[in-house]
């Protein structure tokens, strides 16, 4: 009995950290509910083993925690494939600002060396200009 | 698709990372030859003193604040263009391995075929570059599929010397790959799914002055993985997919 408790013990921690992390705002929703969703699904397990036995004879698994390790694989691949889109996703959005970053250091720079005091009319009307291209380098001293 | 009929207004985009040593006498040789284009630097987040060695040799640096490799310094040159209102956008590596001689030839063959990107092809004639073993099987199958692709005769897809009209910088801006082989061969792709006309234009490679070509077969065997699953992902990319955060 004690086995049974210490996983009940268990699983319960994992729903407290995790509605500790959302309400600490460490967890952004859109990722808490696949955990508390999770989360939920070990204390049923853990509060009532028998659960399990009944899945496996249904899916045809002869030792039932076999279908405890299988569904936790599957749920860990789809979670670590899910993170990599996230990911991706964010580098994305890095560069599209590293990007940005750099556009305006450069216009900044132009600005404080005085060349894009002076409006210029640019050729195709909208976009602004802020230098001929030679405008940084009258000044020396920029850091990298 | 070409410029106007007066001459365009020519940005020539050098992507940099850690080019200390080639970058001045390219950047003085640029000078020289193409006294009316301007000239953009993307430091891609070098260590060394590329940015100061651009700065003063009187051209404009964008300061990457994290490397993002050719593709991302590619596209910052692009939302540079678009920005500043050029039409035309040249890339020249900061190697030296691209004679700013050649330039002017690739800009005038944008008006000539009426295409809106160039490349600048080592094996089309011109020049003694020759490349060996599996690399040069890799270029060569990525030169059928990428003519097929783009309905004209290529032959050096993985120049780096290319020159893009209006309608290549506009879409560039927004679309430009990062990832590895993105800035040449899928960056290829897109373009010929948008519909733009690409043309190459045979130039005279030189050998770079600084860094050494590698010839490891086992490097090569790579590269031609690596292409081939960056060619099969571009083709099967669904349409419009190229970036993930709308410009």
């Amino acid at each position: 009995m004690t086995g049974y408790l210490f996983a009940l013990a268990l699983a319960i921690a994992t729903l407290v950290l995790i509605v500790w992390l959302l309400r600490a705002r460490r967890l952004r929703e859109k990722y808490a509910i696949l955990w508390i969703a999770l989360a939920f699904a070990v204390c049923v397990i853990g509060a009532f083993p028998r659960f399990l036995f009944a899945v496996a004879s249904l899916s045809g698994v002869a030792t039932p925690v076999n279908v405890l390790f299988s569904a936790s694989i599957v749920v860990l691949l789809l979670v670590s494939v899910q993170l990599s889109a996230e990911v991706s996703t964010l580098e994305e959005e890095t560069r599209t600002v590293a990007e940005a970053v750099a556009l305006l250091q450069a216009r900044v720079d132009d600005l404080e060396s005085g060349r894009g005091n002076e409006p210029k009319p640019s050729r195709d009307g909208g976009s602004r200009r802020t230098g001929d291209g030679h405008g940084a380098a009258s000044r020396g001293g920029i850091a990298d | 698709m070409s410029g106007p009929a007066s001459s365009p207004r020519v940005l020539v985009v050098i992507p940099a990372w850690n080019e200390v040593q080639a970058l001045p006498s390219v950047l003085q040789e640029v000078a020289e030859i193409l006294p009316e284009v301007d000239v953009l630097v993307v430091n891609d987040c070098s260590t060394d003193a590329t940015s100061a060695v651009a700065r003063a040799s009187g051209a404009t640096v964008l300061d990457l604040p994290i490397n993002l490799g050719v593709g991302g310094a590619m596209r910052a040159g692009f939302r540079f263009a678009v920005a500043h209102g050029h039409e035309v956008v040249v890339q020249l590596d900061g190697d030296g391995q691209h004679d700013p001689r050649e330039v002017r030839a690739l800009v005038a063959a944008l008006g000539q075929h009426s295409a809106d990107l160039v490349i600048g092809a080592r094996f089309a004639g011109a020049g003694s570059y020759r490349a060996s073993g599996p690399r040069r099987l890799a270029m060569r199958l990525l030169s059928v599929v990428l003519s097929w692709v783009a309905r004209t005769k290529l032959t050096d897809t993985t120049s780096g010397f290319k020159a893009a009209g209006p309608a290549a910088v506009a879409l560039f801006a927004r679309e430009y790959p990062a990832e590895y082989l993105g800035d040449t061969v899928e960056s290829l792709v897109i373009a010929a799914r948008a519909g733009l006309v690409i043309r190459q234009h045979p130039v005279e490679m030189r050998v770079r002055t600084g860094g050494v070509p590698s010839h490891s077969p086992v490097k090569a065997a790579i590269f031609l993985v690596r292409a081939f699953a960056a060619l099969a992902l571009a083709l099967t990319r669904p349409r419009g997919s190229g970036s993930a955060v709308g410009a």
